[in-house]
């Protein structure tokens, strides 16, 4: 599915930037830029014995963040975009509610909803699930209207409609917009991850940092960043593989 | 039969209502190709908009055949000039879309074979529309149209977005196809040349509000090498004064 070239790339892109790193440890020389080989190395060493559980956590609280805000957020967004009236009471409450700066309101959440999983999630949806509608909703309003003519001149019901022409034309994006919301909910996850709770990537991060174990540390942050590199390939996989036509 | 009387049809821009069609009637006997030809912006495609049941704001009465425009109960071949085509699905699955949507069976049978074969589409089926010609995308408009064995075709200046060698072409092949179906159509052109090829009768509408200025029986309708005839060159002066006044 991916080209020789993409793969190819990437590799160079990964050898590049670990060459740099490797660089700047040896330009540094101090505990807080290990080199990237001993941080592999010790990968390779405790991330069974001490980390798979952790990211274990981190992945269920992302994979069920992204899908709950996707669930939310698809559906909501097609409505917009195809129903004028569903717009017109919508989108005045998604235009004041998107600059709010959400991750302030996790107080809050947490108040309400506990120190558990289920305020970390509700983080999660909470800030990504806008930029989802929006992108879904925008997406439908922008197929022309032409595209449609054709069906309705056949005397295709609104489900008809719906299938054959709304979701295949608006998913690409919807997609893409996921993809790049991934990026969005990893930070978030980290962030509340640093407390309630004593599993996920964040909460190793900065548990090896306050027990000054540069190596761990370092060794978090890299299967954290593969854990949404992962992700990331496989919405683009997905996209490519739904998209095809494109 | 078509029928249309006092059909008049309007559209909001800006708060301001804006007359497209005014209080137009004409009559559109079953098995004629008819040609509609103005100029621009007078209504021709409002026209075929009303037609495909698409806007249904209008005042005045049309009617398909005694009854009331309604395309879940007509069939109604729709060949626009961006071709209409779907980009996420093959030139197969645009061909069916029409009986996919009356929920027909979607299967190749001999009637689709040979429609792919005659508009020369049949080594495409499993191509999208991006890897095809306008030539090509407009031969997969045109078999779908045909494929719903519709009572009425309506064209939106479907060959205008052709270069002038595949619209020829083009043009030929669709009357061929045609004279074995005879489908009543409605054929909206800016070209008197179109006009005069396609139509067995050809309509002069009026600037903007649109109305009927003439209704003409064309003569030249399916006459051999019409365009060097006499014949043509008469009836295209004729036509081209009738626009202009």
């Amino acid at each position: 599915m991916f080209s020789k070239e993409k793969t190819l790339g990437a590799m160079l892109g990964g050898i590049i930037l670990m060459l740099a790193w490797y660089l700047l440890a040896l330009l540094v020389d101090r505990p807080i830029i290990p080199n990237p080989i001993d941080v592999f190395i010790q990968i390779g060493e405790i991330f069974q014995v001490k980390m798979a559980v952790h990211v274990a956590y981190s992945l269920m609280r992302i994979v069920e963040g992204v899908a709950i805000a996707f669930l939310i957020g698809v559906p909501l967004g097609f409505m917009m975009g195809y129903f004028e009236k569903a717009d017109r009471i919508l989108a005045p409450l998604i235009y004041f509610s998107y600059p709010i700066p959400k991750i302030a309101l996790l107080p809050i959440i947490m108040v309400l909803f506990g120190l558990g999983e289920t305020s970390k999630i509700i983080m999660i949806v909470l800030i990504i699930v806008f930029q989802i509608i929006i992108t879904a909703r925008d997406a439908v309003k922008d197929i022309p209207a032409q595209t449609f003519y054709s069906l309705q001149s056949l005397g295709a019901g609104k489900l008809q409609i719906f299938t054959e022409i709304v979701a295949p034309a608006a998913l690409p994006e919807v997609l893409t917009a996921t993809r790049l919301a991934l990026g969005t909910a990893i930070s978030i996850l980290f962030f509340t991850e640093t407390f309630g709770t004593q599993y996920g990537m964040g909460f190793f991060i900065m548990d090896s940092w306050l027990r000054v174990n540069y190596l761990d540390m370092y060794a978090g942050i890299v299967v954290l960043s593969f854990i949404g590199f992962c992700l990331f390939v496989s919405i683009d996989y997905l996209e490519r593989k739904i998209c095809s036509w494109r | 039969m078509i029928k249309i009387e006092d059909l008049s049809v309007y559209y909001k821009w800006k708060d301001q209502e804006i007359m497209a069609l005014d209080r137009l009637s004409i009559d559109i006997k079953s098995g004629e190709i008819y040609t509609f030809i103005g100029p621009s912006g007078c209504g021709k495609s409002t026209l075929l908009y009303v037609l495909s049941g698409i806007k249904k704001e209008y005042e005045g009465r049309v009617s398909i055949n005694g009854r009331d425009i309604d395309p879940k109960a007509q069939r109604i071949g729709l060949i626009l000039q961006n071709y209409g085509l779907v980009p996420w699905k093959t030139v197969y699955q645009n061909a069916m879309l029409g009986r996919k949507i009356k929920k027909e069976p979607t299967v190749m049978d001999e009637y689709s074979r040979y429609i792919f074969q005659r508009l020369g589409i049949d080594d495409l089926l499993h191509r999208y529309p991006k890897e095809l010609s306008g030539g090509q995308q407009q031969r997969v408009a045109i078999a779908r149209a045909f494929l719903l064995k519709p009572d009425l075709l309506l064209m939106d200046e479907p060959f205008s977005a052709l270069d002038a060698i595949t619209r020829e072409e083009i043009q030929e092949l669709f009357l061929n196809i045609w004279k074995e179906h005879q489908v009543t159509t409605v054929f909206i052109t800016h070209s008197v040349d179109e006009a005069l090829y396609l139509g067995s009768n050809i309509v002069v509408l009026s600037p903007a509000p649109g109305r009927v200025l003439g209704n003409i029986k064309n003569p030249c309708f399916m006459m051999d090498n019409l365009r060097s005839r006499d014949e043509y060159q008469l009836m295209s002066n004729q036509l081209r004064n009738s626009i202009k006044h």
